[in-house]
């Protein structure tokens, strides 16, 4: 691992009025690492994560990226500093179509300032058809496509745009069976190129295969975690309800 | 990877079901009232003056699909034409020394800069202080037609200079045979070349592009309707005399703003991101769309073309009074409906709100030739309006195209 961490989170809380969502959470993420953010419903999972997306700008805290203090104000800026995230209602735009919910907020213009839907077209065709060989609907609108054909279109949105961080927050839940090795798969490859990846979810099964180290949140706050490989499947159940291994 | 089959049949023409629809009624509308009427409704003079009288709302029209299509509403538009009709006549009239060659331009550009400045005032409460667009813009209906009162003290501000009344398309309120013609062949060219350039582009990109003999019917439709329709204008002549008036002032901001608003709702990013958030403003959000920057920008928008409705209003009448725009928001929103625009937002289409205009327009010239009652009248464009929706939502689940 190299000294800088691509995320580093510090002491980060986030209130909702009078609700503590997250509360003095730290987090870090390496160049080519899964990490699976675990704990119940309601743990702070997706909150913390969408102080790193934009979603849910942070009360106070440190965010780094790439040993940079910055503030993440918006999806957008999360955006420009190489985070992208697939949300859990995976967030596309069901009057548009695959193509215009690809590049929605980054849409390629033309010199004339137009929007340049050739361009558009051929790259999503492309992209999506990396993701999904079987994809061909890319002018229909996202209303009438499968939940399988959704999700491509998220993740695909997720890793066009040359991603340093990529979070995928609850992703199977979305998924048929599937969508769901493709996710495997793209996230194997994606991690091999360096990208550093966070996996939310609060099901166990589905990031044991995939995730390199796991983080347990309870009650708004980091409370442990460690590799996947030191850990047995009952060991992290415990720290998931309990709060830590032998307590 | 297989690649996408090209459309096939009739589907391969890209025609948008909402604008075939309203196309359809409009064709239907005016067959038979030229019938009803024993061939009055279909003649140059009876189509100029139809074309005149929906200019206002139809340029309205086309700024409301991106409001809209934005899941907002713009109650305030006929107020805002009452108070800048009332600036653009005021500026000139008492402001302005009265002989003064910029007097009405000047007036002009500062009733259309009040009605965007009115758009921002109510994008801003709407997009920066989360107060319903309902809200905003019922307040901005009492506010501003008060405002448009107060100024004058109730008076009629008259007489304009003649300058300016030409923009209303009365006395010498067009553009003449020539300027129609040239105007039409440069349309033609432009579309002709559009339609080509994209041919080019598409298969450049090795995208499927429409069959040839589609986009080859799509410019003949283009040409063959842009020029009938100046053949139509300049074959209403001048009074005693056989020199034809062209495309009227007005009719040309309106085609101008039907063009370039259908441009701004297709091809900008700008009116891509006003039906994402209207669609679903939080995933638009988490996409990146600057949801009360772009909800800012459709209102100053609307704000500027009610402005020009404004302008185009006092010119018409030769005055600025203070019923102006009165119950226009009404019409332009049923305009905008009845041209396919959801008030879910998300979707909408500017050409279909224009024809929408025209339509509703249609109908009532048609039944005032007819001699049917303002009370019928009313009735019955409500009824259609009724009808335009019912239809609409029943068709939307079956279209697959």
């Amino acid at each position: 691992m190299t000294a800088t961490p691509l995320v580093d989170l510090s002491a980060i809380c986030k209130r909702f009025g009078g609700l503590e969502a997250v509360s003095n959470a730290s987090l870090t993420l390496y160049p080519g690492e899964v990490v699976a953010v675990l704990g119940h419903n309601g743990a702070g999972k997706s909150t913390l994560m969408g102080v790193l997306s934009g979603a849910t700008p942070c009360d106070s805290g440190t965010v780094r990226i790439r040993g940079e203090t910055v503030e993440i104000s918006s999806p957008a800026r999360a955006r420009a500093l190489g985070v992208e995230t697939v949300h859990q209602q995976l967030a596309l735009i069901e009057e548009l179509d695959a193509v215009a919910n690809l590049f929605l907020g980054r849409e390629l213009r033309t010199r004339f300032g137009l929007l340049d839907e050739e361009a558009m077209e051929a790259a999503a065709r492309d992209v999506l058809g990396r993701l999904n060989p079987r994809f061909t609907q890319l002018r229909e609108p996202v209303r009438n496509l499968s939940g399988g054909q959704r999700s491509t279109i998220a993740i695909a949105r997720a890793v066009h745009f040359e991603a340093r961080v990529l979070i995928l927050d609850e992703p199977s839940a979305a998924l048929g069976p599937t969508e769901k090795r493709t996710v495997a798969e793209t996230i194997e490859a994606l991690r091999a190129e360096g990208i550093g990846i966070f996996l939310v979810s609060h099901d166990l099964h589905d990031v044991m295969d995939v995730a390199t180290r796991v983080v347990i949140m309870r009650a708004g706050r980091t409370i442990g975690g460690g590799n996947t490989a030191d850990l047995s499947h009952d060991e992290i159940v415990a720290m998931i309800v309990s709060g830590g291994p032998d307590r | 990877m297989s690649p996408p089959l090209p459309p096939r049949g009739l589907r391969a023409l890209e025609i948008e079901p909402n604008v075939a629809g309203i196309g359809l009624a409009l064709v239907v509308a005016a067959i038979g009232f030229d019938l009803a009427t024993g061939g009055i409704f279909l003649t140059p003079r009876n189509l100029s003056n139809l074309a005149i009288q929906s200019s206002v709302v139809g340029i309205m029209a086309a700024g409301m699909v991106l409001v809209i299509g934005a899941r907002h509403i713009d109650l305030a538009v006929g107020s805002i034409v009452g108070v800048t009709g009332m600036a653009a006549a005021v500026l000139q009239v008492e402001w302005f020394p009265v002989d003064a060659a910029w007097g009405w331009p000047l007036a002009t550009f500062a009733a259309l800069a009040l009605g965007a400045g009115i758009g921002v005032w109510q994008g801003y409460w709407t997009a920066y202080r989360s107060i319903p667009s309902f809200i905003v813009t019922l307040a901005g209906l009492l506010i501003f037609r008060g405002l448009a009162y107060l100024w004058t003290d109730g008076r009629t501000v008259a007489p304009l200079q003649p300058g300016f009344e030409r923009l209303g398309g009365g006395f010498d309120g067009a553009i003449g045979s020539t300027g129609s013609l040239v105007l039409g062949g440069v349309a033609v060219f432009i579309i002709a070349g559009s339609t080509l350039r994209r041919r080019v582009d598409r298969r450049r990109h090795q995208i499927p592009t429409r069959p040839l003999w589609a986009d080859t019917v799509r410019i003949c439709v283009g040409a063959g309707g842009i020029l009938g329709f100046v053949a139509v204008m300049n074959a209403y002549t001048l009074p005693r005399s056989d020199i034809g008036r062209g495309v009227p002032i007005p009719v040309l901001f309106m085609l101008a703003t039907a063009i370039g608003l259908d441009g701004i709702a297709r091809r900008t990013r700008f009116g891509r991101h006003a039906f994402a958030l209207g669609s679903d403003p939080a995933a638009a959000a988490l996409s990146g769309v600057r949801v009360r920057r772009v909800t800012l920008a459709t209102f100053a928008l609307m704000g500027l073309l009610a402005g020009l409705a404004g302008v185009l209003t006092s010119a018409r009448l030769g005055a600025g009074t203070n019923t102006m725009g009165t119950l226009a928001e009404l019409r332009v929103i049923a305009a905008a409906v009845i041209g396919g625009t959801s008030l879910r937002g998300g979707s909408g289409s500017v050409v279909g709100a224009v024809l929408g205009a025209v339509f509703m327009q249609s109908l009532e010239n048609g039944m005032v030739l007819l001699g049917v009652s303002s009370a019928l009248r009313q009735i019955c464009i409500g009824l259609v309006l009724l009808l335009a929706v019912w239809i609409d939502s029943a068709t939307r689940g079956r279209r697959t195209i």
